[in-house]
């Protein structure tokens, strides 16, 4: 018995100074930390896997082909959060110690619970698109970036594209609108807005929210619609929710073409339901593989077995909208690079890098993607870009692009998202005022 | 003045100028209730014969379905499938018997009951491994159930049967008859009473225990699998059905944990009852009620019958 235990501790002891050796070899090779967290699993996992797969497969591409960004390897690495906020923070702890040069958290609930630890920890939040709109302020939030628009832009460009619908803006007077949305962080987001143009412009705002144990349980929100006949419906919904509220639609016979979007329902939730033609959604950027970075992601992630996602999957909506979030990191990466000349750059540096992106359509045509979408840059004031996006339409099997970009409504959002900045800064006794310098851009 | 008008007075004023909105949060209300019911049931057949809370029975109705969509992905026909998936429901409840129930026998209850989480977070991995994490869309038609609705026109409106309602309702009819007539006319139904009566009394005449905790979890899955594809015929098979279960407990609470006429009434009170709560006083207090109402009603229910509506009366005597 004590020979077994001494051959055992013997093991152990060789295996634990191999490791030790091997940590200063790690160290010593070149590279930037980036978790991705993200849900592979529960009920929001028909959103989260396309969108983590686009994520892993642009910078995995970018190890493959260019050897990282700036000849620095990225060190990948996810971290499950089932889009629970709880085990957010778990990640967010456990990626922690590592080294990230920045955190994509991929639920708002975790984004509002990251955002005060951001500028203690020196580690970015980029949530792209979601979040906490008023974190668009980067005097206020200068850790926190949520580009190319908030969910204020958003409802701000469905209210635009609405208005147009019905003949102008000001033909919204008397009609009524109805918003169903997820009963939780990112669907009350955009609720202050929502009320706020509702008294300005004068329609009537009717909710539905859909708790989040309820969302393939929605028959009651749908019936209410019903009862209320709402000229529009607008909604906010992500994972198991949209698919739900489409069939719900089309059962209670809802015009599809009246029902709108944010932009996060994808092909998953939308296929092979009959009766949905003719649904619409924002977007801003393309779809498909018709580029030559989707070509390079088949070819040297996908066809090598490097990639968790179907090979018919890529260049599905969600999945690239996981390719744009990866844009943007690696442009990210890359600004902190140039504007520090370090190679491996921190969390620091890649929030200034954040801060000079410059997305223009020759830099989109240089990595890869021409005209995949609009051009962006961010300030060291703007951390958003407030771009405007497309609204497409459900054909029966695939989704048409039908109109030109639309502006959100700046006049509007503008002093609503200042005065929800400042009340934030308000709320949260002894917010910090920004003492980043700002970079020459 | 306004907020007693509100709550006790419009609500009926609107079921009377729209009538057949009335109608159709009945209808709603009561094939909801009839798939609450079907859930619930699953939970009392197990209760019933080993006294153990399941609280994998809502995995249970992901995981066959996952398993007869994920066949069928596989290139299995619709029939075979479903075979197949009968298949593996009993196979999971052979396994469970003996690596979960048989060595745990004696335990106290709460022991029991923690390893149906296990069970749960061991379905929901499984789940996962195997099918992935993606919601998928039920096989209707390759099931032969129907698509599309049928509008009648009365009250001065209309009311919407959806064609996959009707045939929810008629199968959890068939179902909940079909396991009546199994318990009360069969030797292993007579077998399963007695066990749910007493163990003892079970073992002492050769009753087999493990045999019948094979049968009744194999029963259970049974149910799992008919509620998992009415389900997931309304919406999508997802890992977000699981949540919907634990809807069985306000309805366990109402029906008692042991009666099965308890699950159907208390799986239609609630159904019924929630659908009516958030239509009519949701908008209220800003409407999403549904989650808590239920428990609401069942609470305010065993307020009246604390032994729930099937229950015996206790009476200690001291």
């Amino acid at each position: 018995m004590s020979k077994r235990l001494t051959v055992l501790g013997l093991a152990a002891s060789v295996m634990a100074s191999s490791l030790i050796m091997a940590a200063p070899q790690a160290a010593a090779q070149e590279s930037v930390y980036v978790p991705l967290f993200t849900y592979r699993t529960g009920p929001f996992a028909g959103s989260g896997i396309p969108i983590a797969d686009g994520m892993h497969d642009y910078l995995q591409m970018l190890n493959e082909r260019d050897g990282g960004i700036g000849g620095v390897k990225i060190a990948l690495d996810e971290c499950e959060t089932g889009y629970d906020t709880k085990k957010g923070l778990e990640c967010y702890d456990a990626v922690k110690p590592k080294n990230p040069v920045m955190v994509n958290p991929w639920s708002t609930g975790i984004s509002l619970s990251l955002i005060p630890k951001a500028s203690v920890d020196k580690i970015p939040v980029l949530s792209m698109a979601y979040g906490l709109s008023a974190s668009a302020r980067g005097d206020i939030f200068p850790w926190v970036f949520n580009p190319p628009a908030t969910y204020w832009d958003g409802l701000a460009m469905i209210i635009r594209y609405i208005g147009t619908e019905s003949g102008g803006l000001d033909k919204l007077k008397g009609k009524k609108i109805g918003y169903i949305y997820f009963d939780g962080g990112f669907g009350k987001e955009p609720i202050p807005l929502f009320e706020q143009m509702a008294k300005e412009m004068g329609f009537e705002l009717k909710l539905y929210p859909v708790p989040p144990g309820e969302m393939q349980n929605q028959s009651s929100q749908w019936l209410s619609v019903r009862r209320d006949r709402p000229d529009f419906m607008v909604m906010y919904g992500w994972g198991a929710m949209n698919p739900t509220a489409i069939k719900e639609a089309v059962k209670i016979n809802y015009p599809m073409d009246k029902f709108v979007s944010i932009w996060w329902p994808g092909e998953n939730d939308i296929n092979g339901t009959e009766g949905a033609k003719g649904f619409k959604m924002l977007n801003w950027h393309g779809i498909g593989t018709d580029y030559p970075a989707l070509k390079d992601i088949q070819k040297l992630v996908v066809d090598k077995g490097l990639s968790k996602s179907p090979k018919e999957k890529v260049g599905e909506l969600l999945y690239n909208r996981g390719v744009y979030n990866a844009i943007l990191i690696a442009e990210g990466i890359a600004q902190a690079q140039k504007i520090t000349g370090k190679k491996v750059v921190d969390g620091s540096d890649v929030r200034r890098g954040l801060e000079n992106i410059n997305l223009d359509e020759a830099r989109f045509k240089a990595i890869g993607l021409p005209g995949f979408a609009g051009n962006l840059q961010l300030t060291c004031k703007d951390h958003n870009g407030h771009r405007a996006a497309f609204i497409q339409q459900w054909d029966g099997a695939k989704w048409v692009k039908m109109t030109e970009f639309i502006e959100p409504l700046p006049e509007k959002v503008k002093p609503a998202l200042d005065e929800a900045a400042k009340e934030y800064g308000e709320k949260n006794a002894g917010w910090p005022k920004r003492s980043e310098a700002c970079d020459k851009s | 003045m306004d907020i007693l008008f509100k709550i006790l007075i419009d609500p009926f004023l609107q079921m009377g100028a729209m009538p057949d909105l009335f109608v159709q949060t009945i209808w709603d209300g009561f094939v909801t209730g009839v798939l609450y019911a079907l859930i619930a049931l699953g939970f009392v057949l197990i209760f019933k014969a080993s006294g153990v809370f399941n609280f994998a029975q809502g995995i249970m109705v992901v995981f066959a379905g996952l398993t007869l969509v994920g066949l069928y992905e596989m290139g299995l026909p619709a029939p075979l499938a479903v075979l197949v998936t009968l298949g593996v429901m009993f196979v999971l409840a052979l396994a469970i018997e003996r690596v979960v129930l048989r060595p745990l026998v004696n335990q106290p209850d709460i022991i029991l009951f923690m390893a149906t989480f296990g069970i749960t977070y061991f379905l929901i991995g499984l789940g996962e491994l195997i099918f992935g994490g993606n919601p998928k869309q039920m096989i209707t038609d390759q099931l032969f159930l129907p698509r599309g609705a049928i509008e009648v026109k009365m009250l001065g409106g209309f009311v919407q049967f959806q064609k996959i309602d009707i045939a929810a309702a008629v199968i959890a009819v068939v179902m909940i008859v079909a396991l009546a007539v199994f318990f009360q006319k069969t030797r292993i139904g007579r077998a399963l009473r007695a066990v749910a009566d007493s163990h003892k009394a079970a073992l002492s005449v050769g009753i087999s225990l493990n045999q019948i905790w094979v049968i009744v979890w194999f029963t259970a899955g049974i149910v799992a699998l008919v509620t998992g594809i009415m389900w997931g015929a309304r919406s999508d098979v997802s890992f977000g059905l699981q949540v919907i279960a634990l809807k069985a407990l306000p309805v366990l609470i109402l029906g008692g944990f042991t009666s099965v006429p308890g699950a159907i009434v208390g799986g239609l009170i609630i159904g019924i009852g929630e659908k009516l709560g958030e239509f009519y006083w949701g908008p209220l207090v800003g409407g999403g009620i549904e989650s808590w109402l239920a428990y609401c009603i069942a609470l305010g229910f065993l307020l009246f019958r604390p032994q729930g509506l099937f229950g015996d009366k206790i009476i200690e005597r001291i």
